[in-house]
């Protein structure tokens, strides 16, 4: 198969020494495994996630994504954008589609643009994918399928998805309350799942984590609590913000509630670089908080 | 905007739009159009996650709206309960915007300066913006410590130290990087994206003022 490249917006928590490095560090694995050329966008900026909205008007945060989307247009012309962090792919892809379907929203962002020398074509939309949906729809599970080396043997997984990666736009043929690529993953990679995995779509609290955080830890307790209940081994999502939510504060949440939860949350790349054959440190494995021993010892083999 | 200004803005606004809550929300509220097409069956008000904390679920919200309850409205602190889940959005078989509208209360009420004083959400989203936008890039670090940090030195210091354990781990696993501290992260073109987002302020400023 022919490389396939794409304009890459990895976005703030994806940097190194930051919050999902180790996202990062998997996403460039697989991406070896798969021939996949991602083309950083430069100088890209932060897209202001779902909290922006406090101090940053409507104008101010459209023009965030919008400057993402010239650069993106201007240096890897013709190129979808992809996005591997759920609220950089919505608020972009947002942002996008609201720019393409009002001329007034167009020219007032193109007027804040051209104070940073830039400018964005009407006429020709990019498009703002996730990582996930070029997974599924430009390769699909049986070519996924084939690059397994080490089948996840004996790993039971529960699939996080979380919500924006799910709401409001989610992946082509896939429904809101019950989404089933990432369990069509776990499969194809050879891992046991765990279809009736209740609070797949649950909220984790997401920024409200941050604010909120009793509010938000009761929230992940009922997602750690129903993979437990279910036997998973550990949890996958494909959210940076979910992931580093129900791993993290895990003792936190012991300490409160009494329980003794110790619950690996792996990233969807860190799945498929294991069993694509890189090693632990290439699937940024020793980023977990809570390891995810099964996982090294398979990376191990 | 500066404080005068707002506050010669909200006697205006209030005098303006005098009994017609709904039509100050149509104009200056991001999705506020929408608001006048729910049908009030309650679908958002089971959708969200935190519910139990919203003293007035999105539902009851729109019907105060249209019932003229500016001050219950723009004081509250429900708007601030939303997670950005999207649960109403994909829900509601009328297809309001649900969770923009939440945004856009909020954000209305935070600038008009009615947001509830000391509302954390409130509090940490300014704090993310400022962060955000002045390296046009995240520094985590930075945005925790000014979290801890923001009622003063003291308690800041017990509520980092409640989160030692956690930072120690993120540290180890290189997931925070404490040299973020003497700068960190940023875009090149910082000059051009303060421009822009001057600009883009300035542009929504004279809207807000003279009422779109
Ligand atoms: S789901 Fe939609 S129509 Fe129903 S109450 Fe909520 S906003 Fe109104
Ligand atoms: S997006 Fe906000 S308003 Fe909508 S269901 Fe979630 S928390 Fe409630």
């Amino acid at each position: 198969m022919a490389k396939k490249e794409y304009s890459f917006y990895p976005g703030c928590s994806s940097q190194k020494g930051a919050s999902a490095s180790n996202l990062q560090t998997s996403v460039d694995a697989m991406c070896d495994a798969l021939d996949i050329q991602l083309n950083e966008i430069p100088d890209w900026n932060c897209c202001s996630a779902s909290i922006g909205y406090g101090e940053g008007g409507e104008l101010p945060r459209i023009a965030l994504s919008a400057r993402n989307l010239a650069l993106s247009e201007q240096h890897n012309p013709g190129q979808d954008l992809v996005a591997t962090c759920a609220a950089c792919w919505l608020a972009t892809r947002e942002a996008s589609e609201r720019l393409r379907g009002s001329d007034q929203l167009m020219a007032e962002t193109n007027q804040a643009l051209a104070a940073a020398g830039l400018n964005l074509e009407p006429a020709k939309p990019q498009r703002v994918r996730h990582m996930v949906e070029v997974l599924i729809e430009d390769f699909g599970f049986e070519a996924l399928g084939e690059k397994v080396q080490k089948p996840l043997e004996g790993i039971k997984i529960a699939s996080y998805i979380g919500c924006q990666t799910n709401r409001p736009f989610g992946i082509d043929g896939e429904s809101f309350e019950n989404p089933v690529y990432l369990d069509k993953l776990v499969d194809t990679l050879g891992g046991d799942t765990i279809p009736d995995y209740e609070t797949k779509v649950q909220c984790c609290g997401g920024a409200l984590m941050f604010s909120e955080p009793e509010k938000s830890q009761e929230l992940v307790k009922g997602i750690l609590e129903a993979a437990h209940d279910n036997g998973a081994d550990m949890i996958v999502t494909p959210c940076p913000l979910c992931q580093m939510n129900t791993e993290v504060y895990q003792d936190q949440i012991n300490a409160k509630h009494g329980t003794s939860f110790n619950m690996p949350v792996v990233y969807y790349s860190q799945l498929m670089s294991v069993a694509y054959g890189k090693s632990a440190g290439e699937a940024g494995l020793d980023g977990q908080i809570i390891k995810a021993r099964k996982l090294e010892n398979i990376a191990g083999k | 905007m500066s404080d005068m200004g707002s506050v010669a803005i909200e006697k205006y606004r209030n005098n303006n739009y005098r009994n017609n809550f709904l039509h100050e929300v149509e104009a200056h509220v991001e999705g506020g159009e929408w608001v006048k097409m729910c049908m009030q069956c309650g679908v958002c008000a089971g959708s969200c996650p935190l519910g139990p904390h919203w003293a007035h679920p999105p539902q009851e919200i729109f019907m105060m709206i249209r019932a003229g309850k500016r001050e219950e409205v723009l004081t509250s602190d429900s708007m601030w309960m939303c997670t950005s889940c999207y649960n109403c959005i994909v829900r509601c078989p009328r297809g309001l915007p649900i969770t923009h509208i939440m945004h856009g209360l909020a954000h209305y009420a935070h600038r008009l300066g009615l947001a509830p004083e000391k509302q954390p959400t409130r509090e940490f989203a300014k704090l993310f913006w400022d962060n955000i936008t002045k390296n046009g890039r995240a520094n985590e670090l930075k945005m925790g410590l000014s979290l801890y940090f923001k009622d003063g030195f003291g308690s800041g210091v017990k509520e980092a130290m409640k989160n030692k354990a956690l930072g120690q781990a993120m540290m180890k696993t290189k997931r925070m990087n404490p040299m973020e501290f003497f700068g960190g992260h940023g875009v090149k073109d910082k000059s051009g994206l303060h421009a822009m987002l001057a600009k883009a302020r300035e542009i929504e400023d004279a809207k807000f003022e003279q009422g779109k």
